[in-house]
């Protein structure tokens, strides 16, 4: 998958759950998920559960741990994806 | 310090009518909002009908952001609804979603009886069984604690005084009322959002079809399968929904121009002990008096005073029962009883929301001076049959009510009693 595809799919995830919605009409992949974007943190959960699902895919526990930027979030799918 | 409280702000989310105009409406028809549910069928229930608010997905859609929805089971759309327009209904502004400071003058008491079954039977129970506890999210407690309607309503609202939900069975959405009541006649709140919400799911109903409670007649003509006050009564129609009034200090709204419905005058809560007659599932006569009776005291007023009562009456045998309670404790027989009605003919039962729903009910009735229908009730029951002039079948224009009382009593013998009167009374 491109990673302009892949960003979108990320980020089509992710906005329902960002609160800024200023930081999200300039989003990148360095902005921030929970200092930018303001995505409650309990709710990363769930983020992270509609990545599984939406790409057929297994995050473990410390791989989100690694996770902080929108960027993060693409280069740690695009690798499960190979 | 005792002050004034008065009534604001309404919202329901009702089976028959969404939003208090749609909701007048259906009242002011007798329109049923009791339908055939195929899933009960399909289960094996006795009971195959039910109340349930239609249209609520979207009407929530339209209401809330993405991921609040997220979180939001049947119960909390309910009760989320029903508080926002209460309080919108109220003349008060939404908050802004972040950096608004809290409202500290504002709470929130908003019941439940059951609460998130829906979650806990569809979530909850398989995925744990099913050794797949990561896929519930972050979600799930906040829709399966008993304080999830309080708490979603709060943040919501930016409410920064108490927020709280009570659970005392099918008293709770009036029992709500008297908690919030008390708040602001003490003085430590300006204003309270207060109510009952009940989810709609077939995992909270069961439990009261396994008791034989639950209305087993015309599945085949759902609207006439709540039958408060008959004598071919046969079980309560299990209901769901949402009421909210918002109670206010009278300086509070004054100060703010605020458009006044009623007084609550009064808001008493009881137990029967469940002794003299009372037990786990049934009310002590003598505490259903007392209650009504505090209630009276509590307003300084005698039983000759009320013109109205909207009634827990269910649709079984306590009904009787409840109408020689009103009859004594008003110290009224058949020939000088006020008006006496039941919104779950039309509605059902919604249990925790019951009171709630039908406190907003009783406070449109007599700030629009009418009385609803009661639905079913054409062959009363026998020991009913002589109050049959203070029974309404059609709605009826009423332009000298001033007091109505409701009254809403729950499993546990626990009882309450909410006296309000007509603000231009």
């Amino acid at each position: 998958m491109e990673q302009a595809e892949l960003f979108s799919k990320v980020l089509k995830i992710i906005s329902p759950f960002a609160k800024n919605q200023d930081a999200l009409a300039k989003v990148g992949m360095d902005t921030h998920i929970l200092d930018d974007l303001k995505v409650n943190s309990a709710r990363l959960v769930d983020v992270v559960l509609a990545f599984e699902d939406e790409f057929g895919i297994e995050i473990a526990d410390e791989d989100v741990d690694d996770v902080n930027t929108v960027g993060d979030a693409v280069r740690l799918i695009g690798a499960k994806l190979g | 310090m005792s002050r004034r409280v008065v009534v604001t702000g309404l919202g329901a989310i009702a089976p028959n009518g969404n939003g208090i105009g749609e909701f007048e409406l259906a009242l002011r028809k007798g329109r049923s909002g009791i339908r055939a549910i195929p899933k009960l069928e399909e289960l094996g229930f006795g009971c195959r009908v039910a109340g349930v608010p239609q249209g609520v997905d979207e009407l929530a859609s339209a209401t809330f952001r993405e991921d609040e929805l997220l979180a939001m089971n049947a119960n909390h759309r309910f009760a989320a609804l029903a508080a926002v327009e209460a309080w919108t209904d109220a003349g008060l502004a939404r908050p802004a979603p972040d950096g608004s400071e809290p409202d500290w003058a504002s709470g929130a008491v908003i019941g439940t009886g059951i609460g998130g079954m829906d979650t806990i039977g569809e979530k909850v129970v398989p995925l744990t069984d099913a050794g797949k506890v990561r896929r519930l999210g972050s979600t799930a407690v906040e829709q399966v604690m008993a304080s999830g309607p309080s708490a979603r309503v709060g943040g919501i609202l930016a409410l920064g005084n108490q927020v709280t939900t009570n659970s005392s069975a099918c008293s709770t959405g009036a029992e709500a009322v008297q908690i919030g009541f008390e708040r602001i006649r003490a003085g430590l709140a300006e204003r309270m959002v207060c109510g009952g919400s009940e989810g709609a799911s077939h995992y909270i109903w069961a439990g009261f079809d396994a008791m034989r409670v639950l209305s087993r007649i015309h599945p085949e003509a759902p609207e006439r399968a709540s039958r408060p006050l008959s004598a071919s009564a046969a079980g309560f129609v299990p209901g769901s929904g949402a009421g909210a009034l918002v109670l206010e200090s009278l300086e509070s709204a004054e100060a703010r121009g605020a458009r006044v419905y009623a007084e609550l005058l009064a808001a008493h809560v009881n137990c029967g002990g469940q002794r003299g007659g009372g037990s786990m599932t049934a009310p002590n006569p003598a505490g259903v008096v007392r209650c009504i009776r505090g209630a009276l005291a509590m307003a300084g007023l005698a039983g000759r005073d009320v013109d109205l009562v909207n009634g827990h009456l269910t649709a079984t045998g306590a009904d009787p029962r409840e109408v020689r309670a009103w009859s004594e404790a008003l110290e009224r027989g058949p020939d000088a009883f006020p008006w006496i009605t039941a919104t779950k003919s039309m509605i059902g039962h919604a249990l925790g929301a019951a009171g709630a729903i039908e406190a907003v009910a009783t406070v449109l009735m007599l700030a629009r001076r009418f009385v609803h229908p009661c639905l079913n009730a054409e062959d009363l029951h026998p020991e009913i049959a002589p109050f049959a002039r203070a029974i309404p079948l059609e709605a009826r224009e009423a332009p000298e009510l001033k007091i109505a009382a409701k009254a809403a009593f729950g499993f546990g013998d626990v009882n309450s009693c909410l006296l309000f009167r007509r603000w231009d009374a």
